[in-house]
Protein backbone atom coordinates (compact mmCIF):
# COMPACT_ATOMS: atom_id res chain seq x y z
CA UNK A 1 0.00 0.00 0.00
CA UNK A 2 1.20 3.48 -0.84
CA UNK A 3 1.84 5.25 2.39
CA UNK A 4 1.73 8.86 3.44
CA UNK A 5 4.94 10.09 5.09
CA UNK A 6 4.61 12.56 7.95
CA UNK A 7 7.45 14.87 8.94
CA UNK A 8 7.18 17.32 11.81
CA UNK A 9 9.67 20.12 12.37
CA UNK A 10 10.44 20.94 16.00
CA UNK A 11 13.16 23.55 15.53
CA UNK A 12 14.01 26.17 12.92
CA UNK A 13 17.12 27.55 14.61
CA UNK A 14 19.37 26.89 17.60
CA UNK A 15 17.50 29.33 19.81
CA UNK A 16 14.07 27.89 19.04
CA UNK A 17 11.52 26.82 21.67
CA UNK A 18 12.55 23.56 23.35
CA UNK A 19 8.97 22.56 24.21
CA UNK A 20 7.55 22.85 20.69
CA UNK A 21 8.26 19.19 19.89
CA UNK A 22 5.80 17.64 22.35
CA UNK A 23 2.53 18.58 20.59
CA UNK A 24 4.03 17.37 17.27
CA UNK A 25 5.07 14.08 18.85
CA UNK A 26 1.54 13.74 20.26
CA UNK A 27 0.05 14.30 16.82
CA UNK A 28 2.50 11.98 15.03
CA UNK A 29 1.95 9.27 17.67
CA UNK A 30 -1.76 9.20 16.79
CA UNK A 31 -0.96 8.17 13.19
CA UNK A 32 0.61 5.12 11.59
CA UNK A 33 3.07 4.84 8.76
CA UNK A 34 6.52 6.41 8.43
CA UNK A 35 6.87 9.41 10.75
CA UNK A 36 9.87 11.65 11.32
CA UNK A 37 10.73 14.57 13.59
CA UNK A 38 13.21 17.06 12.17
CA UNK A 39 15.36 19.63 13.99
CA UNK A 40 17.18 22.43 12.15
CA UNK A 41 19.52 24.03 14.68
CA UNK A 42 22.55 25.12 12.70
CA UNK A 43 22.78 28.71 11.52
CA UNK A 44 25.93 29.43 9.50
CA UNK A 45 27.57 31.23 12.38
CA UNK A 46 26.60 28.56 14.96
CA UNK A 47 28.79 26.05 13.14
CA UNK A 48 31.85 28.33 13.27
CA UNK A 49 31.34 28.95 16.99
CA UNK A 50 31.05 25.17 17.55
CA UNK A 51 34.30 24.67 15.63
CA UNK A 52 36.03 27.07 18.04
CA UNK A 53 34.58 25.14 20.97
CA UNK A 54 35.83 21.82 19.54
CA UNK A 55 39.35 23.27 19.39
CA UNK A 56 39.17 23.96 23.11
CA UNK A 57 37.60 20.57 23.97
CA UNK A 58 37.61 17.75 21.36
CA UNK A 59 34.66 16.07 23.12
CA UNK A 60 32.42 19.07 22.40
CA UNK A 61 31.61 21.19 19.37
CA UNK A 62 28.07 19.94 18.77
CA UNK A 63 25.07 22.27 18.81
CA UNK A 64 24.14 23.52 22.29
CA UNK A 65 20.52 23.05 21.18
CA UNK A 66 20.97 19.27 21.52
CA UNK A 67 21.00 19.38 25.31
CA UNK A 68 18.03 21.77 25.37
CA UNK A 69 15.82 19.99 22.86
CA UNK A 70 16.48 16.24 22.97
CA UNK A 71 16.29 15.18 26.65
CA UNK A 72 12.49 15.60 26.73
CA UNK A 73 11.76 14.37 23.21
CA UNK A 74 14.08 11.41 22.58
CA UNK A 75 12.15 8.95 24.82
CA UNK A 76 8.64 9.73 23.49
CA UNK A 77 9.93 9.53 19.88
CA UNK A 78 11.70 6.17 20.32
CA UNK A 79 8.68 4.82 22.19
CA UNK A 80 6.29 5.71 19.37
CA UNK A 81 8.45 4.72 16.40
CA UNK A 82 9.02 8.34 15.37
CA UNK A 83 12.48 8.65 13.82
CA UNK A 84 14.60 11.75 14.49
CA UNK A 85 16.72 13.72 12.03
CA UNK A 86 18.69 16.76 13.16
CA UNK A 87 21.83 18.74 12.33
CA UNK A 88 22.83 18.88 16.00
CA UNK A 89 26.26 17.57 15.02
CA UNK A 90 27.63 20.98 14.03
CA UNK A 91 31.45 20.71 14.17
CA UNK A 92 31.39 17.30 15.86
CA UNK A 93 28.58 14.96 14.71
CA UNK A 94 30.29 11.94 16.31
CA UNK A 95 30.33 13.57 19.76
CA UNK A 96 26.67 14.53 19.23
CA UNK A 97 25.86 10.89 18.42
CA UNK A 98 27.59 9.72 21.60
CA UNK A 99 25.72 12.34 23.62
CA UNK A 100 22.37 11.22 22.13
CA UNK A 101 23.21 7.59 23.03
CA UNK A 102 23.76 8.71 26.63
CA UNK A 103 20.47 10.60 26.66
CA UNK A 104 18.67 7.56 25.18
CA UNK A 105 20.06 5.28 27.90
CA UNK A 106 18.84 7.75 30.51
CA UNK A 107 15.40 7.62 28.88
CA UNK A 108 15.34 3.82 29.13
CA UNK A 109 16.50 2.89 25.62
CA UNK A 110 19.84 1.07 25.96
CA UNK A 111 20.61 0.38 22.29
CA UNK A 112 18.97 2.80 19.86
CA UNK A 113 20.25 2.85 16.27
CA UNK A 114 21.99 6.26 16.04
CA UNK A 115 23.63 7.15 12.72
CA UNK A 116 26.26 9.86 12.37
CA UNK A 117 26.79 11.65 9.05
CA UNK A 118 30.24 13.09 8.46
CA UNK A 119 32.21 14.46 5.55
CA UNK A 120 30.92 18.04 5.44
CA UNK A 121 34.06 19.45 7.10
CA UNK A 122 36.43 20.37 4.26
CA UNK A 123 38.85 22.50 6.28
CA UNK A 124 41.49 19.74 6.18
CA UNK A 125 40.78 18.89 2.54
CA UNK A 126 41.67 22.29 1.11
CA UNK A 127 44.36 24.83 1.90
CA UNK A 128 43.40 28.47 2.34
CA UNK A 129 44.71 29.17 -1.19
CA UNK A 130 42.63 26.35 -2.66
CA UNK A 131 39.49 27.62 -0.94
CA UNK A 132 40.24 31.19 -2.02
CA UNK A 133 40.50 29.98 -5.63
CA UNK A 134 36.98 28.48 -5.31
CA UNK A 135 35.32 31.62 -3.93
CA UNK A 136 31.97 32.46 -5.51
CA UNK A 137 31.85 36.16 -4.83
CA UNK A 138 34.09 38.89 -3.56
CA UNK A 139 37.51 38.63 -2.06
CA UNK A 140 36.83 37.87 1.58
CA UNK A 141 39.32 34.99 1.51
CA UNK A 142 42.87 36.20 1.10
CA UNK A 143 45.95 33.97 1.16
CA UNK A 144 46.55 34.79 4.85
CA UNK A 145 42.95 34.39 6.01
CA UNK A 146 42.55 32.76 9.41
CA UNK A 147 39.96 30.11 8.53
CA UNK A 148 37.94 28.95 11.53
CA UNK A 149 35.63 26.55 9.71
CA UNK A 150 34.91 25.39 6.17
CA UNK A 151 31.94 23.12 5.64
CA UNK A 152 30.21 21.94 2.53
CA UNK A 153 26.42 21.65 2.34
CA UNK A 154 25.79 17.91 1.99
CA UNK A 155 22.65 16.63 0.32
CA UNK A 156 20.00 14.11 1.34
CA UNK A 157 21.75 10.95 0.07
CA UNK A 158 23.68 10.03 3.26
CA UNK A 159 20.56 10.74 5.34
CA UNK A 160 18.42 8.40 3.22
CA UNK A 161 21.23 5.80 3.38
CA UNK A 162 21.29 6.01 7.18
CA UNK A 163 17.55 5.37 7.39
CA UNK A 164 17.89 2.55 4.81
CA UNK A 165 20.38 0.96 7.20
CA UNK A 166 17.87 1.08 10.04
CA UNK A 167 18.66 4.31 11.88
CA UNK A 168 16.19 5.54 14.48
CA UNK A 169 18.11 8.78 14.99
CA UNK A 170 20.27 10.49 12.34
CA UNK A 171 22.58 13.30 13.35
CA UNK A 172 24.41 15.44 10.81
CA UNK A 173 26.75 18.39 10.64
CA UNK A 174 26.23 20.85 7.78
CA UNK A 175 23.62 19.68 5.28
CA UNK A 176 21.31 21.74 3.10
CA UNK A 177 18.33 22.46 5.36
CA UNK A 178 15.70 20.96 2.99
CA UNK A 179 17.74 17.73 2.89
CA UNK A 180 16.63 17.09 6.47
CA UNK A 181 13.17 16.36 5.03
CA UNK A 182 14.19 15.08 1.60
CA UNK A 183 16.40 12.34 3.12
CA UNK A 184 13.54 10.70 5.06
CA UNK A 185 11.23 11.07 2.02
CA UNK A 186 13.62 9.43 -0.43
CA UNK A 187 14.10 6.60 2.07
CA UNK A 188 10.40 6.07 2.84
CA UNK A 189 9.04 6.57 -0.70
CA UNK A 190 11.98 4.85 -2.46
CA UNK A 191 12.37 7.82 -4.78
CA UNK A 192 15.04 7.72 -7.45
CA UNK A 193 17.97 10.17 -7.27
CA UNK A 194 17.27 11.30 -10.84
CA UNK A 195 13.50 11.71 -10.36
CA UNK A 196 13.88 15.50 -10.39
CA UNK A 197 10.15 16.07 -10.11
CA UNK A 198 9.76 14.19 -6.82
CA UNK A 199 13.11 15.42 -5.48
CA UNK A 200 11.84 18.95 -6.11
CA UNK A 201 8.60 18.24 -4.21
CA UNK A 202 10.54 16.79 -1.29
CA UNK A 203 12.91 19.74 -1.32
CA UNK A 204 9.95 22.13 -1.27
CA UNK A 205 8.54 20.20 1.70
CA UNK A 206 11.88 20.65 3.47
CA UNK A 207 12.07 24.33 2.57
CA UNK A 208 8.57 24.87 3.98
CA UNK A 209 9.44 23.00 7.20
CA UNK A 210 12.96 24.23 7.80
CA UNK A 211 12.02 27.40 9.69
CA UNK A 212 9.53 25.55 11.89
CA UNK A 213 6.97 28.05 13.27
CA UNK A 214 7.56 30.50 10.42
CA UNK A 215 4.95 28.63 8.37
CA UNK A 216 2.36 28.18 11.13
CA UNK A 217 1.92 31.84 12.04
CA UNK A 218 5.26 32.59 13.68
CA UNK A 219 7.15 35.65 12.39
CA UNK A 220 3.92 36.64 10.69
CA UNK A 221 1.57 38.40 13.11
CA UNK A 222 0.77 42.08 12.61
CA UNK A 223 -2.08 43.03 14.95
CA UNK A 224 -5.16 44.25 13.10
CA UNK A 225 -3.80 43.14 9.72
CA UNK A 226 -2.59 39.60 10.19
CA UNK A 227 -3.82 38.33 13.53
CA UNK A 228 -2.59 34.97 14.80
CA UNK A 229 -4.30 33.18 17.68
CA UNK A 230 -2.28 31.42 20.38
CA UNK A 231 1.25 32.56 19.53
CA UNK A 232 2.34 31.76 23.10
CA UNK A 233 1.63 28.08 22.33
CA UNK A 234 2.46 28.14 18.63
CA UNK A 235 2.01 24.74 16.97
CA UNK A 236 4.97 23.79 14.77
CA UNK A 237 4.41 22.33 11.31
CA UNK A 238 3.83 18.83 10.03
CA UNK A 239 4.11 17.94 6.33
CA UNK A 240 2.12 15.02 4.94
CA UNK A 241 3.82 13.91 1.75
CA UNK A 242 2.32 11.46 -0.74
CA UNK A 243 4.40 9.10 -2.89
CA UNK A 244 3.72 11.43 -5.84
CA UNK A 245 5.31 14.31 -3.93
CA UNK A 246 2.04 16.16 -3.36
CA UNK A 247 2.04 17.60 0.10
CA UNK A 248 -0.10 19.14 2.77
CA UNK A 249 1.19 21.46 5.48
CA UNK A 250 -0.66 21.30 8.78
CA UNK A 251 0.00 21.51 12.53
CA UNK A 252 -1.01 19.63 15.69
CA UNK A 253 -4.69 19.85 16.66
CA UNK A 254 -5.49 22.30 19.47
CA UNK A 255 -2.14 24.09 19.07
CA UNK A 256 -1.79 27.84 18.54
CA UNK A 257 -1.00 29.56 15.26
CA UNK A 258 -2.53 29.27 11.79
CA UNK A 259 -1.70 27.57 8.52
CA UNK A 260 -3.27 29.36 5.58
CA UNK A 261 -2.40 30.60 2.12
CA UNK A 262 -0.69 33.71 3.51
CA UNK A 263 1.58 31.94 6.01
CA UNK A 264 2.55 29.33 3.41
CA UNK A 265 3.32 31.83 0.62
CA UNK A 266 5.50 33.95 2.94
CA UNK A 267 7.57 30.86 3.72
CA UNK A 268 7.70 29.57 0.12
CA UNK A 269 9.62 32.70 -0.88
CA UNK A 270 11.71 32.99 2.29
CA UNK A 271 15.41 33.40 1.39
CA UNK A 272 14.66 32.57 -2.25
CA UNK A 273 16.33 34.55 -5.01
CA UNK A 274 15.45 33.33 -8.51
CA UNK A 275 12.21 31.36 -7.94
CA UNK A 276 12.89 29.26 -11.05
CA UNK A 277 16.26 28.10 -9.72
CA UNK A 278 16.54 27.43 -6.00
CA UNK A 279 19.85 25.58 -5.85
CA UNK A 280 20.26 22.62 -3.50
CA UNK A 281 22.79 19.75 -3.56
CA UNK A 282 20.08 17.30 -4.71
CA UNK A 283 18.01 19.19 -7.27
CA UNK A 284 17.36 22.65 -8.67
CA UNK A 285 13.89 23.58 -7.45
CA UNK A 286 11.56 25.69 -9.61
CA UNK A 287 8.62 27.16 -7.68
CA UNK A 288 7.22 29.43 -10.39
CA UNK A 289 4.25 27.09 -11.01
CA UNK A 290 3.59 26.22 -7.37
CA UNK A 291 0.00 26.59 -6.22
CA UNK A 292 -1.28 26.84 -2.68
CA UNK A 293 -4.79 25.61 -1.83
CA UNK A 294 -6.42 25.62 1.59
CA UNK A 295 -8.18 22.26 1.97
CA UNK A 296 -9.40 22.47 5.57
CA UNK A 297 -8.80 24.26 8.85
CA UNK A 298 -5.02 24.73 9.15
CA UNK A 299 -4.48 22.43 6.19
CA UNK A 300 -2.91 23.76 2.99
CA UNK A 301 -2.10 21.70 -0.09
CA UNK A 302 1.01 22.71 -2.04
CA UNK A 303 1.46 21.40 -5.59
CA UNK A 304 3.39 22.25 -8.72
CA UNK A 305 7.05 22.11 -7.72
CA UNK A 306 9.28 21.36 -10.68
CA UNK A 307 12.81 20.03 -10.66
CA UNK A 308 15.90 20.35 -12.84
CA UNK A 309 19.07 18.23 -12.57
CA UNK A 310 21.21 19.01 -9.53
CA UNK A 311 24.11 21.48 -9.82
CA UNK A 312 27.56 20.19 -10.80
CA UNK A 313 29.22 21.64 -7.71
CA UNK A 314 28.47 21.84 -3.99
CA UNK A 315 28.42 25.03 -1.97
CA UNK A 316 30.69 25.44 1.03
CA UNK A 317 30.87 28.25 3.55
CA UNK A 318 34.20 29.24 5.04
CA UNK A 319 34.44 31.35 8.17
CA UNK A 320 37.41 33.46 9.14
CA UNK A 321 38.17 35.42 12.26
CA UNK A 322 37.62 39.10 11.55
CA UNK A 323 38.24 40.96 14.75
CA UNK A 324 35.83 42.27 17.32
CA UNK A 325 32.57 44.20 17.40
CA UNK A 326 32.25 46.79 20.15
CA UNK A 327 28.84 48.18 21.13
CA UNK A 328 27.77 50.55 23.88
CA UNK A 329 24.38 52.09 24.66
CA UNK A 330 23.01 54.83 26.91
CA UNK A 331 19.47 56.22 27.39
CA UNK A 332 17.95 59.66 27.93
CA UNK A 333 14.31 60.24 28.87
CA UNK A 334 11.83 63.01 29.55
CA UNK A 335 11.82 66.65 28.34
CA UNK A 336 14.40 67.39 25.64
CA UNK A 337 15.62 63.76 25.60
CA UNK A 338 16.45 63.86 21.89
CA UNK A 339 18.64 66.94 22.20
CA UNK A 340 20.51 65.50 25.15
CA UNK A 341 21.10 62.25 23.22
CA UNK A 342 22.37 64.25 20.24
CA UNK A 343 24.74 66.17 22.52
CA UNK A 344 26.03 62.90 23.98
CA UNK A 345 26.69 61.56 20.46
CA UNK A 346 28.62 64.73 19.60
CA UNK A 347 30.76 64.45 22.73
CA UNK A 348 31.75 60.83 22.08
CA UNK A 349 32.45 61.28 18.37
CA UNK A 350 34.48 64.45 19.00
CA UNK A 351 36.64 62.74 21.61
CA UNK A 352 37.08 59.57 19.55
CA UNK A 353 38.08 61.60 16.48
CA UNK A 354 41.03 62.85 18.54
CA UNK A 355 41.91 59.63 20.36
CA UNK A 356 41.36 57.01 17.63
CA UNK A 357 40.73 58.80 14.34
CA UNK A 358 40.85 55.65 12.16
CA UNK A 359 37.99 53.96 14.03
CA UNK A 360 34.76 54.21 12.04
CA UNK A 361 31.92 54.66 14.49
CA UNK A 362 28.25 54.09 13.79
CA UNK A 363 25.75 55.98 15.94
CA UNK A 364 22.11 54.93 16.10
CA UNK A 365 19.19 56.54 17.84
CA UNK A 366 17.27 53.42 18.79
CA UNK A 367 13.53 53.86 18.40
CA UNK A 368 14.05 56.61 15.81
CA UNK A 369 16.26 55.40 13.01
CA UNK A 370 18.30 52.38 14.07
CA UNK A 371 16.78 49.63 11.93
CA UNK A 372 16.05 51.44 8.69
CA UNK A 373 19.26 53.44 9.25
CA UNK A 374 19.98 55.79 6.39
CA UNK A 375 16.60 54.90 4.88
CA UNK A 376 14.70 56.65 7.63
CA UNK A 377 14.26 60.39 7.38
CA UNK A 378 14.87 62.05 10.73
CA UNK A 379 11.61 63.85 10.19
CA UNK A 380 10.41 65.36 13.41
CA UNK A 381 12.68 67.55 15.49
CA UNK A 382 9.96 68.19 18.02
CA UNK A 383 11.76 68.04 21.36
CA UNK A 384 8.93 66.16 22.98
CA UNK A 385 8.44 63.77 20.07
CA UNK A 386 10.30 60.99 21.84
CA UNK A 387 9.71 60.32 25.53
CA UNK A 388 12.91 58.27 25.49
CA UNK A 389 15.99 58.13 23.33
CA UNK A 390 18.49 55.26 23.40
CA UNK A 391 21.80 56.00 21.83
CA UNK A 392 23.88 53.17 20.41
CA UNK A 393 27.52 53.31 19.30
CA UNK A 394 29.13 50.50 17.29
CA UNK A 395 32.51 49.88 15.69
CA UNK A 396 34.62 46.99 14.47
CA UNK A 397 38.38 46.51 14.79
CA UNK A 398 40.97 43.74 14.58
CA UNK A 399 41.92 44.36 18.22
CA UNK A 400 39.98 45.00 21.42
CA UNK A 401 41.87 48.08 22.64
CA UNK A 402 40.46 50.72 20.24
CA UNK A 403 36.98 49.39 20.92
CA UNK A 404 37.51 49.48 24.69
CA UNK A 405 38.39 53.12 24.24
CA UNK A 406 35.04 53.79 22.57
CA UNK A 407 33.13 51.81 25.18
CA UNK A 408 34.91 53.72 27.96
CA UNK A 409 33.97 57.04 26.33
CA UNK A 410 30.31 56.07 26.29
CA UNK A 411 30.42 54.96 29.90
CA UNK A 412 32.15 58.22 30.88
CA UNK A 413 29.01 60.04 29.70
CA UNK A 414 27.56 59.10 33.09
CA UNK A 415 29.54 61.84 34.81
CA UNK A 416 30.81 64.00 31.94
CA UNK A 417 27.95 63.95 29.44
CA UNK A 418 24.49 65.55 29.27
CA UNK A 419 22.06 65.41 32.19
CA UNK A 420 20.08 62.28 32.93
CA UNK A 421 22.13 59.66 31.05
CA UNK A 422 21.04 56.19 32.16
CA UNK A 423 21.33 52.47 31.61
CA UNK A 424 24.76 52.08 30.00
CA UNK A 425 25.40 48.61 28.57
CA UNK A 426 28.58 47.61 26.76
CA UNK A 427 29.48 44.54 24.72
CA UNK A 428 32.54 43.14 22.96
CA UNK A 429 31.80 40.23 20.61
CA UNK A 430 34.16 38.27 18.33
CA UNK A 431 33.28 38.61 14.66
CA UNK A 432 33.45 36.06 11.88
CA UNK A 433 33.43 36.87 8.19
CA UNK A 434 32.09 34.31 5.75
CA UNK A 435 32.87 33.38 2.18
CA UNK A 436 30.99 31.03 -0.14
CA UNK A 437 32.98 28.56 -2.24
CA UNK A 438 32.07 26.04 -4.93
CA UNK A 439 33.49 22.57 -4.35
CA UNK A 440 33.78 19.67 -6.82
CA UNK A 441 31.46 16.81 -5.90
CA UNK A 442 34.14 14.13 -6.23
CA UNK A 443 36.17 15.74 -3.43
CA UNK A 444 33.36 15.19 -0.94
CA UNK A 445 32.67 11.70 0.47
CA UNK A 446 29.85 11.71 3.04
CA UNK A 447 29.98 8.78 5.46
CA UNK A 448 27.35 7.04 7.58
CA UNK A 449 28.47 5.29 10.77
CA UNK A 450 26.48 3.96 13.69
CA UNK A 451 27.29 4.91 17.27
CA UNK A 452 28.85 1.94 19.06
CA UNK A 453 29.24 -0.04 15.82
CA UNK A 454 33.00 -0.47 16.27
CA UNK A 455 32.71 -1.70 19.87
CA UNK B 1 -12.62 57.91 -14.86
CA UNK B 2 -11.95 58.24 -11.15
CA UNK B 3 -8.58 59.46 -9.98
CA UNK B 4 -6.20 57.16 -8.13
CA UNK B 5 -5.69 57.58 -4.40
CA UNK B 6 -2.21 57.16 -2.91
CA UNK B 7 -1.89 54.53 -0.21
CA UNK B 8 1.05 52.74 1.38
CA UNK B 9 1.81 49.31 -0.05
CA UNK B 10 1.12 48.14 3.51
CA UNK B 11 -2.61 48.48 2.77
CA UNK B 12 -2.38 46.12 -0.19
CA UNK B 13 0.21 43.51 0.64
CA UNK B 14 2.26 41.76 3.29
CA UNK B 15 5.96 40.98 3.09
CA UNK B 16 8.82 38.90 4.53
CA UNK B 17 12.58 39.51 4.25
CA UNK B 18 15.34 36.96 3.88
CA UNK B 19 19.10 37.40 3.55
CA UNK B 20 22.16 35.69 2.11
CA UNK B 21 25.35 37.63 2.78
CA UNK B 22 24.89 41.18 1.52
CA UNK B 23 21.87 40.24 -0.60
CA UNK B 24 18.33 40.88 0.60
CA UNK B 25 15.16 39.30 -0.75
CA UNK B 26 11.70 40.59 0.07
CA UNK B 27 8.63 38.55 -0.80
CA UNK B 28 5.64 40.83 -1.37
CA UNK B 29 2.27 39.08 -1.26
CA UNK B 30 -1.06 40.64 -2.27
CA UNK B 31 -3.86 40.45 0.26
CA UNK B 32 -6.30 40.25 -2.65
CA UNK B 33 -5.67 38.96 -6.19
CA UNK B 34 -7.33 42.16 -7.44
CA UNK B 35 -4.29 44.14 -6.27
CA UNK B 36 -1.83 42.14 -8.36
CA UNK B 37 -2.06 44.18 -11.60
CA UNK B 38 -1.79 47.52 -9.77
CA UNK B 39 1.27 46.41 -7.84
CA UNK B 40 2.77 44.78 -10.94
CA UNK B 41 2.45 48.07 -12.79
CA UNK B 42 3.74 50.38 -10.06
CA UNK B 43 6.06 48.46 -7.71
CA UNK B 44 8.65 47.94 -10.42
CA UNK B 45 12.27 47.02 -9.76
CA UNK B 46 13.21 50.61 -10.68
CA UNK B 47 10.82 52.15 -8.16
CA UNK B 48 11.94 49.75 -5.43
CA UNK B 49 15.56 50.62 -6.22
CA UNK B 50 14.66 54.31 -5.83
CA UNK B 51 12.82 53.60 -2.57
CA UNK B 52 15.98 51.96 -1.21
CA UNK B 53 18.33 54.54 -2.80
CA UNK B 54 19.89 55.52 0.55
CA UNK B 55 21.30 51.99 0.78
CA UNK B 56 22.74 52.23 -2.76
CA UNK B 57 21.54 48.90 -4.18
CA UNK B 58 23.96 47.61 -6.82
CA UNK B 59 21.10 45.81 -8.53
CA UNK B 60 17.39 45.17 -7.95
CA UNK B 61 15.58 42.31 -9.70
CA UNK B 62 11.85 41.62 -9.47
CA UNK B 63 10.48 38.13 -10.05
CA UNK B 64 6.75 37.78 -10.71
CA UNK B 65 4.75 34.90 -9.24
CA UNK B 66 1.18 35.37 -10.47
CA UNK B 67 0.05 31.94 -9.22
CA UNK B 68 1.04 32.94 -5.69
CA UNK B 69 -0.17 36.55 -6.14
CA UNK B 70 3.32 37.56 -5.11
CA UNK B 71 6.53 39.27 -6.18
CA UNK B 72 10.06 38.50 -5.09
CA UNK B 73 12.50 41.43 -4.97
CA UNK B 74 16.21 40.70 -4.78
CA UNK B 75 18.37 43.66 -3.75
CA UNK B 76 22.15 43.37 -4.01
CA UNK B 77 24.54 45.02 -1.53
CA UNK B 78 21.96 46.75 0.67
CA UNK B 79 22.77 45.09 4.00
CA UNK B 80 25.87 47.12 4.88
CA UNK B 81 27.97 43.99 4.48
CA UNK B 82 25.40 41.56 5.86
CA UNK B 83 24.99 39.99 9.26
CA UNK B 84 28.70 39.23 9.67
CA UNK B 85 29.93 42.72 8.77
CA UNK B 86 27.21 45.32 9.41
CA UNK B 87 27.62 47.66 12.38
CA UNK B 88 23.84 48.09 12.53
CA UNK B 89 21.35 46.31 14.74
CA UNK B 90 19.66 44.55 11.83
CA UNK B 91 22.40 43.06 9.69
CA UNK B 92 19.91 40.50 8.37
CA UNK B 93 17.64 43.22 7.01
CA UNK B 94 14.71 41.50 8.74
CA UNK B 95 12.93 44.80 9.37
CA UNK B 96 13.31 46.02 5.77
CA UNK B 97 10.19 44.16 4.59
CA UNK B 98 8.27 46.82 6.48
CA UNK B 99 10.30 49.56 4.81
CA UNK B 100 9.18 48.27 1.41
CA UNK B 101 5.59 48.40 2.70
CA UNK B 102 5.93 52.17 3.27
CA UNK B 103 6.18 52.72 -0.50
CA UNK B 104 3.26 54.69 -1.96
CA UNK B 105 0.98 53.16 -4.61
CA UNK B 106 -1.81 54.85 -6.54
CA UNK B 107 -5.00 52.83 -6.20
CA UNK B 108 -8.32 53.08 -7.96
CA UNK B 109 -10.93 54.06 -5.35
CA UNK B 110 -13.04 51.07 -6.37
CA UNK B 111 -10.20 48.81 -5.21
CA UNK B 112 -9.76 50.70 -1.96
CA UNK B 113 -12.77 49.10 -0.30
CA UNK B 114 -10.92 45.80 -0.59
CA UNK B 115 -7.91 47.05 1.35
CA UNK B 116 -9.74 48.29 4.40
CA UNK B 117 -8.57 46.54 7.56
CA UNK B 118 -11.10 43.88 8.62
CA UNK B 119 -12.06 45.60 11.88
CA UNK B 120 -12.72 48.90 10.08
CA UNK B 121 -14.80 47.08 7.48
CA UNK B 122 -16.77 45.59 10.38
CA UNK B 123 -17.41 49.06 11.80
CA UNK B 124 -18.48 50.47 8.41
CA UNK B 125 -20.95 47.63 8.00
CA UNK B 126 -22.69 48.46 11.29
Amino acid sequence: MQQLVRIGCAAGFAGDRADAALPIIGELASHRGPRFLMFETLAERTLALCQLEKRRDPARGYSPALDRMLPGTLGPCLENGIRIIGNFGAANPRAAGERIATLARAAGFPRPRIAVIEGDDVSDLFSTEELAARQMDGKVLGPCANIVAANVYLGAEPIARAFDEGAEVVVTGRVADPALALGPLVHAHRWDWTDWQRLASGTLAGHLLECAGQITGGYFADPGRKDVPGLAELGYPIAEVEPSGELIITKPVLSGGIVDRRTVVEQILYEVHDPSAYLTPDVILDITDVEVMPVGPDRVRVVGARGKPRPETLKATAFLASGMLGEAEISYAGPNALARAQLAADIVTTRMAKRMPELKIRVDLVGRASLFGTLAHASSTDADAAPEARLRFAAQHAYCEPLELLLDEVEALYCSGPAGGAGVRRYLTPRLASASCLIERDKVMPTVTFVGASE
Amino acid sequence: MSRNIEVALYRLAHARSGDKGDRLNIALICYDPAFYPTIAEQATAERVAAHFAARRPRKVVRYELPKLCAFNYVLDDVLEGGVNASLGLDGHGKSLSFFLLTMKIGVNPALLTRCTPPELRERLRR
